[in-house]
């Protein structure tokens, strides 16, 4: 019977005088003079600022009516947010046509939960699918101009999709590289590492900006006469490029992460040297880097909303776009309130994905 | 590494590097093909020419006509300002919070928490518009500004700060003082009576500030002068926003590196000077701070060279930094697009190694000595 006593709390004097979430209360915000000042401080601040907050977010806001005639009081005018909802997902890709999109989606949804997941069985074959086949697939449907789907152009692709495709081509393209060069920096041959150390800081120096204004400007001078690559091409290719070098960065930590006994071994047992990066060193950096490569999404995808910059029309682009509607002049809190938040949902799934990941990998170890 | 290169790998790398070389001379013959048909030659002797633009925010004078040399310099010297600003009050918002993550207080840690998640998951773009165009544009006229404490004006033409008139002993004053500042680190590691003179070398701020005081004549206060305000210094709205993006977005990151730091060190290490009889604020200072800023010290490295980078987002409120100007107006009216990239990478470029140079030597220096 001591065991079952002994696995008791003993009662506090907390306990006995006051209930539970008196004792809460003392103990997180007045345990001392200067945390019970702190305290008052922070919460006569948060009456000054929520209250007014809340009225204009919620209270006082409209979200009926179709024209902003129907924006009387005081708040938000969610009006125009709802009005223009579909072009913030879509851009101006054609209404009758969204289906399509919805398609490429669902498939990209589908095929990265089998990836991302614990314990899948044939990952590599999800991954090839993943970064082979659904791209082919999802540039038809996008496309269009075969199979009968109807041709639309990459200038009408816009809003929430463009930064989704352009995050995918990005990470799809740069991971791959990325990884050659984390082996170049890390090689023994000495043009090969300079190469990778001199692309690598290169991009790392340079402002994102500049790179798209690159891609944007001084790229198509660089084109043989003739050819020509559409602005967002050209784009994502800058960006391929660009975050190949924080991607080596991050497989480069991976890879140095990797305790030299199983290369060793492996060299040991007789492998050739790409056997024994590919086979044996590679899915351990990878699995270690999973968490970091997450990062590196995260802020690829907040970075995407640069392009706006050069002229395409993202998330953000499309709500400046709206802005500038002269039927909707005037909402521009509403309007930027609105894409923070939408990045904000984003951007915390998958940070807090990567960060459960980081935690399952620590308790492995 | 117990493999050694074959010489097969040996010879391909300098196929590789022919390959690399043969690419950037292709390249480089299109683009000179291209530009020859243009009828426009690569140089950077049109850095010499006169300008036809105004810069409307700058820190040296300028005048419409002056040459493109010297406005990148200006370009520079804002970049450098919006960053400098930026980096100083991003450190210490950072360090703000981070300690705040790490309070006993709930209300405080979770704030900090819910800041640092807000502003880690939203685009460092739309924040910076955001406090351009939903803030700075929407605060009231000249006539009805927001007073501030000590004398400081805001309202949508900016931040108007009370500026110092130096009097005739300012040239003599300052300069000592500026110097007084600058030995003071110095000072610190010289070795008196055995042991480095230390936190005693603090006492040269005091002298330094009250010679700096002395070489004051009086402050000019920002005032309503009829329409618009008068006396102080104008700080442009773009600029402020600029500011205001850059310093709340790296000060969640530094946060998270500060809190990170101070988890780092082993709590074994508070626990064993404690029991050697150090009172608390000297376990803070001389145990917990030295180890938690050497983890510190490389990630906010980074953080400061991604605030230099980011600097360049000025360009989406027309803050006229390197961005805004050689990649848009100068750009535009001299042509020279290959010129202008190569530029703008290349003082970024400079920026940030010497900028990590300094931060790496200073790495080395705080560094844990393994011996």
């Amino acid at each position: 019977m001591s065991d079952a006593v002994a696995g008791q709390r003993l009662p506090t004097r907390g306990d006995l005088m006051t209930p539970r979430a008196v004792d809460w209360v003392r103990r997180n915000l007045f345990s001392s003079i200067f945390n019970s000042i702190l305290t008052i401080v922070v919460m006569a601040l948060a009456a000054l600022i929520v209250p007014p907050l809340f009225r204009w977010a919620v209270t006082h806001a409209t979200i009926s009516g179709t024209t902003r005639a129907a924006c009387t009081g005081d708040g938000a005018c969610w009006t125009f947010i709802r009005m223009r909802f579909p072009r913030f997902f879509y851009g101006n890709y054609p209404t009758d046509q969204y289906w399509r999109a919805d398609v490429a989606f669902a498939l990209l949804v589908a095929l990265c939960a089998p990836v991302l997941r614990d314990g899948t069985r044939h990952r590599w074959m999800w991954v090839l699918l993943l970064l082979v086949v659904f791209p082919a697939l999802a540039a038809v449907l996008l496309w269009g101009g075969v199979f009968g789907l109807s041709y639309v152009d990459t200038s009408l692709w816009g809003g929430l999709m463009l930064d989704i495709i352009a995050s995918f081509v990005t990470v799809a393209g740069s991971l791959p590289l990325g990884i050659l060069l984390a082996f170049g920096r890390r090689s023994q041959l000495p043009v090969v590492r300079m190469l990778s150390v001199g692309y690598i800081e290169l991009w790392r120096g340079v402002p994102l900006l500049t790179v798209l204004f690159m891609s944007a400007v001084v790229l198509p001078l660089f084109l043989p006469a003739g050819v020509s690559a559409d602005r967002l091409l050209r784009a994502m290719a800058a960006l391929v490029l660009f975050n190949a070098a924080y991607m080596a960065e991050v497989v480069r930590g991976g890879l140095q992460g990797v305790p030299s006994g199983q290369e060793e071994a492996a060299d040991s047992l007789g492998l050739r040297w790409w056997h024994v990066q590919a086979f044996v060193v590679l899915p351990q950096a990878l699995r270690i880097v999973v968490p970091g490569i997450i990062n590196t999404v995260v802020d690829l995808f907040k970075d995407i909303t640069l392009v706006t910059i050069i002229g395409l029309f993202d998330l953000l682009g499309t709500v400046e776009q709206a802005l500038k509607d002269p039927a909707w002049l005037g909402f521009a809190t509403e309007g930027y309130v609105f894409s923070a938040m939408v990045f904000f949902v984003c951007c915390s799934a998958l940070s807090a994905y990567g960060r459960s990941m980081e935690r399952r990998l620590a308790k492995g170890q | 590494m117990v493999r050694r290169p074959s010489p097969r790998a040996r010879a391909a790398q300098w196929l590789l590097l022919a390959a690399v070389v043969a690419v950037a001379w292709l390249l480089g013959s299109i683009a000179a093909e291209t530009s020859g048909r243009r009828h426009a030659t690569l140089g950077f002797g049109y850095l010499a020419d006169p300008t036809n633009f105004d810069i409307p925010f700058r820190l040296i004078p300028w005048a419409v006509g002056d040459t493109y040399a010297r406005a990148l310099l200006v370009c520079v010297l804002n970049t450098l300002l919006a960053a400098a600003i930026s980096i100083v009050v991003a450190t210490l918002l950072g360090l703000l919070v981070g300690i705040m993550r790490l309070s006993t207080n709930w209300l405080v840690r979770n704030i900090a928490l819910g800041y640092i998640e807000l502003v880690r998951n939203t685009p460092q773009l739309v924040q910076i518009i955001f406090w351009y165009v939903a803030v700075l544009q929407t605060l009231p006229g000249p006539r009805q500004s927001i007073l501030l404490p000590a004398g400081v004006l805001l309202n949508v033409r900016g931040l108007y700060l009370p500026s110092i008139v130096a009097d005739n002993r300012a040239a003599m004053l300052w300069p000592p003082a500026l110097a007084l500042l600058l030995v003071m680190p110095f000072v610190w590691r010289v070795p008196w009576r055995g042991f480095p003179i230390g936190a005693k070398s603090l006492l040269l701020i005091p002298v330094a500030i009250m010679l700096f005081l002395a070489g004051i004549d009086h402050t000019d206060l920002p005032a309503l002068r009829g329409f618009n305000i008068a006396g102080g210094v104008q700080v442009v709205p773009e600029l402020v926003a600029l500011c205001a993006g850059l310093s709340i977005y790296s000060a969640a990151f530094i946060a998270e590196i500060v809190r990170a730091a101070i988890l780092s060190v082993q709590k074994g290490q508070r626990e064993a000077a404690l029991s050697l009889g150090l009172r608390p604020r000297q376990v803070l200072s001389k145990i917990i701070l030295p180890q938690a800023l050497r983890v510190m010290v490389p990630p906010i490295t980074s953080q400061y060279l991604n605030i230099i980078k980011s600097s360049s987002l000025g360009a989406a409120v027309a803050y006229p930094e390197l961005y805004e100007i050689f990649a848009g107006t100068a750009m535009m009216q001299s042509n020279r697009e290959i010129e202008s990239i190569i530029l703008l990478m290349g003082v970024f470029l400079s920026i940030n190694l010497i900028v990590s140079a300094f931060m790496n030597w200073y790495n080395r220096r705080v560094a844990l000595v393994v011996r």
